[in-house]
């Protein structure tokens, strides 16, 4: 068995890892598997590495991914033209994106400037992941108690956040007609029918 | 108010002064932005397009410092209209291609331009003469601020400012110096930088034509990476790089002065030549010949009341420039360098020959060769 990364030397480093839910392998030959930094389990993170191995074909062989459920942009499309339909695109595809943008940049979060309006909205959600994230210690910890009333705040902070995203959520609704020509695309064969083409410019 | 009297005067960022303007011609910052929920230009319908025009071009020319401004759907400009926007560099070339749902504002004094429907709904950039990336972002950051009232921009919890291309996710930025390098062209210096420059995430491009083709010695310094960094961040690394460059090019000029003296007077000399007397000339020599005599006044060869006059002729003597004020509907390639000759012999009248006896002498006589520049001095 060759390695997945060079395809040139036996690959001796097996990994397997669970990411939601789905079973990932990869099988690394020595060098590889120190570049990719597998001895420093820290350091690796496997999806990443599968991400960047093949991000596109990952992304093919789940279907229900193909397309945008917002503006129908398919993979394909993205491939041709190398930009994407809509801003729910970047939800869509974010599995396979996360590698490229991470090749393509120095970071993967955006620490700039932030619209005012959204600003105290990112601020919740930061305290939401901390507030999870001590919730899950608590909860190992053992200590019910202090879980409980952690789970109250983030119930409070999480409607909070939702009222905020109705608006989202309600333009979803407008482009249901849009879902709804999306939604019968599972399989390859129906791919070409009915999504709207992006029109040519004169 | 019309394109023709706004394209009548020069832009601020090419008559202005600035910090360092010999070398840094202009600082540009543009944004990229979309609005929430509506397909990315290149994928909406044509009346989605037209729906984001409207909306956007009118938070646009509400601003107030749009007051004076002009204002139009790119399908009611003529193609050569388009094309000088393109060398002013107002607009992108993507852009000047656009037909209907497409649209461009820009206020008078053309530091401040928006693109409606390009790529993305919305790019917008403020340009300004010299190295002064600072003050040009603060001002379209202010502009950008203005504009969030009245529109909703597709922003995302992890990747920030979402665009129609991955490689400007995150601040939608892409802050650019243009500057003129011929020292490190002339001594093979500017390959060298380019890839070192590129390895730390930033590019050098040449303005017209890549790499060592890049006519007239111009470059673009601009970042690369949109995501991770904050906007002072990304500016104030390129801020470093170009500080750099600056520096190596005044080191370069330095040393072609007390090296190799002869050659860069001739050089200049036989530009001020051809440029005076040519009767047919093609736009890359026309440049490549204009950014000899440029760096002449750098050196002071020239009187510097020329420098207005030449840095004009970097932008007069390009295609569409040549042609707008005739009233004929396109030019041969052959009328244009005749009439771009004609151009630049006009304008050169009013340049005394350059002063020889004026090249700034070095007082560092470890790495000066006297003999050549003796020899400048007294021919
Ligand atoms: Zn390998
Ligand atoms: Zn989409």
């Amino acid at each position: 068995m060759f390695c997945d990364v060079c395809k040139s030397k036996e690959a001796t480093v097996f990994l397997t890892q669970i990411v939601d839910g789905k079973m990932q392998k990869v099988n690394l030959c020595e060098s590889c598997s120190k570049e990719k930094g597998v001895n420093d389990p820290t350091g690796f993170a496997l999806a990443d590495l599968l991400l960047g191995l093949g991000a596109a074909q990952e992304i093919d062989k789940n279907p229900a991914g193909n397309r945008c459920p917002v503006c129908g942009f398919s993979q394909a499309d993205f491939k041709k033209t190398g930009r994407l339909g809509c801003s729910a695109c970047y939800d869509a595809f974010a599995e396979g994106l996360s590698g490229m943008l991470k090749n393509m940049h120095r970071g993967s979060v955006h620490t700039g400037k932030v619209p005012a309006k959204l600003r105290a909205g990112r601020l919740r959600s930061k305290e939401l992941v901390e507030l999870q994230a001590s919730l899950q210690k608590a909860v190992e910890e053992e200590h019910f108690e202090e879980a409980a009333s952690i789970r109250d705040k983030i119930r409070t902070l999480e409607e909070e956040v939702r009222a905020e995203e109705a608006e989202l959520i309600a333009i979803k609704e407008r482009t249901s007609e849009v879902n709804r020509i999306a939604a019968p695309v599972a399989s390859e064969a129906s791919q070409d029918l009915s999504v709207p083409k992006p029109r040519k410019q004169p | 108010m019309k394109l023709s009297r706004i394209i009548a005067n020069t832009g601020e960022w090419l008559s202005g002064a600035g910090p360092h303007d010999q070398i840094v011609v202009s600082s540009r910052v543009r944004l990229a932005r979309n609005l929430k929920g509506k397909p990315f230009p290149g994928w909406a319908k044509k009346v989605e397009r037209v729906a984001v025009l409207e909306e956007v071009r009118a938070a646009v020319e509400q601003l107030p410092e749009m007051e004076e401004s002009f204002s139009e759907k790119l399908e009611d400009l003529s193609a050569l209209e388009k094309q000088v926007l393109v060398e002013r560099h107002l607009i992108s070339r993507e852009h000047a291609a656009k037909g209907a749902g497409s649209a461009v504002v820009m206020n008078t004094s053309q530091t401040l331009s928006f693109m409606i429907n390009e790529e993305d709904h919305l790019r917008m950039q403020a340009i300004r003469a010299g190295l002064q990336l600072d003050e040009v972002y603060a001002m379209i950051n202010q502009t950008d601020s203005e504009l969030e009232d009245a529109l909703d921009f597709a922003f995302h919890n992890d990747l920030g400012y979402l665009t129609a291309c991955p490689t400007n996710v995150g601040t939608g930025m892409r802050a650019s110096a243009m500057m003129h390098l011929p020292g490190l062209v002339m001594s093979e210096q500017v390959n060298k930088i380019i890839n070192s420059v590129n390895k730390i995430g930033l590019a050098v491009r040449g303005l017209h034509g890549e790499g060592t083709e890049a006519m007239g010695n111009l470059f673009q310094v601009s970042n690369q990476t949109t995501l991770g960094e904050t906007e002072e961040e990304i500016i104030g690394r390129l801020n470093k790089v170009i500080f750099q460059i600056l520096e190596h090019e005044q080191n370069a000029r330095q040393i072609l002065l007390q090296q190799r003296a002869e050659t860069l007077l001739d050089q200049i000399g036989r530009a001020y030549g051809i440029l005076c007397h040519a009767h047919s000339i093609t736009s890359k020599e026309a440049l490549n010949l204009l950014s000899f005599i440029k760096m002449g006044v750098d050196l002071g060869l020239f009187p510097s009341n020329n420098r207005l006059h030449v840095d004009e002729l970097f932008i007069e003597t390009q295609p569409a420039h040549l042609q707008k004020g005739l009233q004929v509907a396109k030019l041969g390639a052959e009328e244009r360098d005749s009439l771009r000759a004609a151009l630049i012999r006009t304008k050169l009248k009013q340049m005394p020959e350059p002063e020889i006896g004026k090249i700034p002498t070095n007082g560092s006589p470890t790495t000066s060769t006297s003999s050549t520049s003796e020899t400048s001095e007294e021919s």
